[in-house]
């Protein structure tokens, strides 16, 4: 299969400096890929799909009586970086989760920043996502958002802006260990011989964390997680993450609050937990404590939180860094907390509810991205350039009424990477989401999970709306560009 | 472990087994309509009666055709025993307990599912019915030694044998109940060829006819009864299956064998106890179906006692620790 009639386009390639010249880091995939026989690649892809329908990597379909599950549709090319672009992101990347978790930390304790005038006040009081109930928490060792999955975009001018930080229960990391599970079983050889940085030993790096955080006199930590259960659209993820680190998937009603501890039911009577890996929102973890309507949480397990007596990941109360408004202050932030100048840049963002960018934004919906400040998921989004003149009217009126629940950026043109569509590649937008752990050290995995806009032309990379993934593969510094042993070895190699 | 993926795991593994045992009550019927004289329709509404849910398809279906049945027993959705019910309700359970379970029993369960799932939309699987059933069976065979070799044998592990060998036991009774429901209606072809073929039908429900013949040589009613209810080494007799029910569940609690601490222990204890001491004679004595049905009673008691003893929700009871000194 050849690439010679891929396109470009007027957008950033993430495998193509111009047509017919793969990247250095791509080339010896480029080759593999240029000495397999028509068909072969495509086949390879359907086994693919069969291996991930047959392994349940499935998403619910919401209110669908026949069960249907989807997979997360998985293109077989993967996106690729170099080391050295890496080791750059991943610097950043360590640079920014610092400075928030310092915001955060310091939001609910003296509120520093506010009164050195950095960030207004009313921003954090009016937050959706500002806990009160969590001013004065001492997580251990001062760290809130122990797990991370920060989005990046890469524009047509080619540099990386972050788009979203996720500090509360980011997923899909289970789609990138998988993943890559299935792409070396495609391509074993080209493995063998490219030196791609692993990401298998996340679920080992994650339980190491979550024990770190657990009191300190006890010896051998239990450490659950919990999961809204089977209904979530995120189970596979939650009871994929589980088995991987050997601990118990735990629902609201397993727990129970007992003698100022947490403990879970089991067939000998009640246990102890120590470390709650929470894969559910603040609001609905305790109903003495956040939403009283909840029953997928634990009566009382803000009070054993606040005794010390069990640790969460993540804290409560990350939430008010992921108010979008807020991350226009992250630049700010990270002068302020760490006295550096911001790595990987924001977007360029417009606050409404400061005059001069609401009267430039109110001119340029046409032009503009709008999103709410407290959604996420693509919900509360206008993409001005996709928008009828009547949506951006509505848009206007809501912007109007409630400023500081909107900001605008401008239209990326997000990069491209070559995507199988049928028989030939075509570029499809796509996005990353890498992921950080933050416990006695920050760990950044290396690669992360890129997302695709497999329609054509498309922008949005969600999977409810025709979003996929694709293996993203970090080279080692100074890994070896091509292999020319390699491409002999696996155009002969069986469809798995 | 957790009381709920105690339950789960209990409830995938009973799963499993009913699926084998309903595509054994089918496929032998089939088998029996090749070389059977009687009629074939006569054979078919025995099998909704071991189910134990003929009203259920009386009301929806009527007539107690093949077609009528297999579709009832094998593919009906809203019939929560038929195979595809069973097999779509062990992978949910196994779909909250994966982190439990190893990714081969996973793969395995869900590979047999989407397979019958496909069967249902597909509709062709008439053309080979035998080949289907045997696909059922021998994807739960496939299931156990899967469990059997991937899995330690953990708590977990002695919850799915404790349930598999229950479902066992009162599938095995259930088969040999109808079948002997149905000899006695027609007394005419007691001791007939006909008679044999049936008793061979029920032997072969149970996969027990080979080792049967070398055990007991000649067909005979007392000797199929024998076989299933009382034989020590036979994985399907019921013998067999409620003292490794029951090895399980000591297991599982910690209680030395032949005492008790919990009600299921008592229960089953009882229950095997019964069994190696009763003779044939005893239980013909008191009527077949009558033993049976008393069996299955109370082998339903022991699953209730283990559902209470081990799933069942309790509320924690706070133990007031004695008064901290003060002045800490």
């Amino acid at each position: 299969m050849r690439f010679h009639q891929y396109e470009v386009g007027n957008f950033f390639d993430e495998m193509f400096s111009a047509e017919g010249c793969p990247r250095p880091a791509a080339q010896a995939l480029v080759k593999t890929i240029e000495s397999l026989p028509d068909g072969e690649l495509l086949a390879r892809q359907q086994a693919a799909e069969r291996a991930l329908l047959q392994m349940g990597i499935t998403f619910n379909v919401y209110g669908e009586d026949a069960g249907v599950e989807k997979i997360f549709p998985f293109d077989i090319l993967p996106r690729i970086v170099s080391g050295c672009e890496w080791n750059r992101i991943e610097t950043g990347l360590k640079q920014r989760i610092r400075a928030l978790n310092l915001f955060i930390d310091d939001i609910y304790h003296q509120q520093r920043i506010l009164k050195d005038g950095i960030l207004p006040k009313d921003l954090i009081f009016s937050a959706k996502s500002y806990r009160e109930q969590c001013a004065g928490l001492n997580p251990p060792s001062g760290i809130w958002c122990h797990i991370t999955g920060t989005d990046l975009v890469r524009n047509s001018d080619g540099e990386v802006y972050v788009l979203e930080d996720n500090l509360r229960c980011p997923s899909g990391v289970s789609y990138v260990l998988e993943n890559r599970q299935i792409m070396k079983t495609l391509f074993p050889r080209l493995f063998a011989s490219s030196r791609i940085r692993p990401v298998s030993n996340y679920p080992l790096k994650l339980r190491d964390m979550l024990e770190s955080l657990a009191p300190e006199h006890i010896k051998k930590p239990r450490v659950v997680l919990l999961s809204p259960g089977i209904y979530n659209s995120a189970y596979f993820e939650h009871s994929f993450l589980a088995q991987q680190m050997g601990i118990e998937l735990v629902e609201g009603r397993d727990l129970a609050v007992q003698d100022e501890q947490v403990v879970m039911r089991t067939t000998k009577g009640f246990e102890r937990v120590d470390v709650i890996y929470r894969r559910l929102d603040d609001d609905f973890m305790d109903p003495e404590c956040f939403r009283a309507d909840s029953v997928l949480g634990v009566a009382g397990l803000m009070q054993v939180y606040k005794a010390g007596n069990v640790a969460l990941a993540n804290a409560p109360g990350t939430g008010i860094a992921d108010d979008k408004v807020v991350y226009a202050y992250v630049p700010k932030m990270i002068k302020y907390y760490l006295g550096e100048d911001i790595i990987l840049p924001n977007v360029p963002t417009y606050i409404c509810s400061e005059e001069n960018d609401l009267s430039y934004v109110l001119e340029n919906l046409e032009k503009l991205v709008v999103k709410a400040a407290n959604e996420s998921g693509g919900y509360g989004m206008l993409v001005g350039p996709h928008a009828t003149r009547q949506q951006c009217d509505e848009f206007a009126d809501r912007i109007k009424a409630a400023p500081r629940n909107y900001i605008a950026q401008p239209t990326l043109a997000l990069s491209r990477v070559p995507t199988l569509t049928g028989d030939h590649f075509e570029g499809r937008h796509v996005d990353l989401r890498p992921y950080i752990l933050y416990g006695k050290e920050l760990f950044v995995l290396p690669g992360g999970l890129t997302r695709v806009a497999l329609k054509k032309g498309s922008l949005v990379v969600n999977s409810s709306q025709g979003g996929g993934s694709k293996d993203t593969w970090v080279l080692a510094d100074g890994a070896p560009s091509e292999s020319v042993a390699t491409q002999r070895l696996e155009a002969v190699l069986p469809v798995v | 472990m957790l009381s709920r993926v105690a339950d789960s795991v209990y409830w995938m593994s009973r799963y499993v087994e009913r699926a084998e045992n309903v595509a054994r009550f089918i496929d032998v019927n089939f088998q029996l309509m090749l070389d059977e004289a009687g009629g074939p329709d006569r054979q078919w509404q025995p099998l909704v009666n071991t189910s134990g849910d003929h009203e259920e398809f009386n009301k929806r279906y009527g007539a107690a055709t093949q077609e009528n049945v297999i579709n009832f027993l094998t593919f009906d959705a809203t019939n929560p025993n038929s195979i595809l019910s069973c097999l779509r309700k062990a992978r949910e359970n196994a779909r909250t307990v994966r982190e439990i379970i190893s990714s081969e029993m996973w793969l395995q369960l869900n590979r047999s599912y989407l397979e019958v799932k496909a069967a249902a939309e597909a509709a062709n699987w008439l053309d080979s019915p035998n080949e289907f059933f045997t696909e059922v069976k021998e994807a739960s065979h496939l299931f156990t030694g899967i469990t059997d070799a991937t899995m330690a044998h953990n708590e977990a592990w002695h919850f799915c044998r404790l349930a598999r060998m229950l479902e066992r036991a009162d599938k095995t009774s259930r088969m040999l109940d109808v079948k002997y429901y149905i000899l006695l209606r027609s007394a005419d072809d007691v001791g007939s060829a006909f008679d044999d073929i049936q008793w061979t039908a029920v032997l072969r429900s149970a996969s027990a006819f080979e080792m049967y013949r070398k055990r007991h040589g000649r067909i005979s009613p007392q000797g199929v009864v024998e076989f299933l209810i009382l034989d020590r080494e036979f994985p399907r007799a019921i013998q067999f299956c409620l003292v490794a029910a029951r090895d399980s569940l000591h297991a599982i609690s910690g209680t030395a064998l032949g005492t008790f601490r919990y009600l299921p222990e008592k229960l089953l204890g009882q229950l095997c106890s019964d069994l190696s001491f009763i003779s044939l004679e005893e239980i013909i004595n008191q009527g077949l179906h009558e033993y049976l049905d008393d069996l299955q009673t109370k082998v339903n008691a022991v699953g209730a006692g283990i559902f209470e003893t081990f799933f069942a929700f309790k509320a924690p009871q706070s133990q007031k620790k004695p008064a901290r000194a003060a002045g800490q």
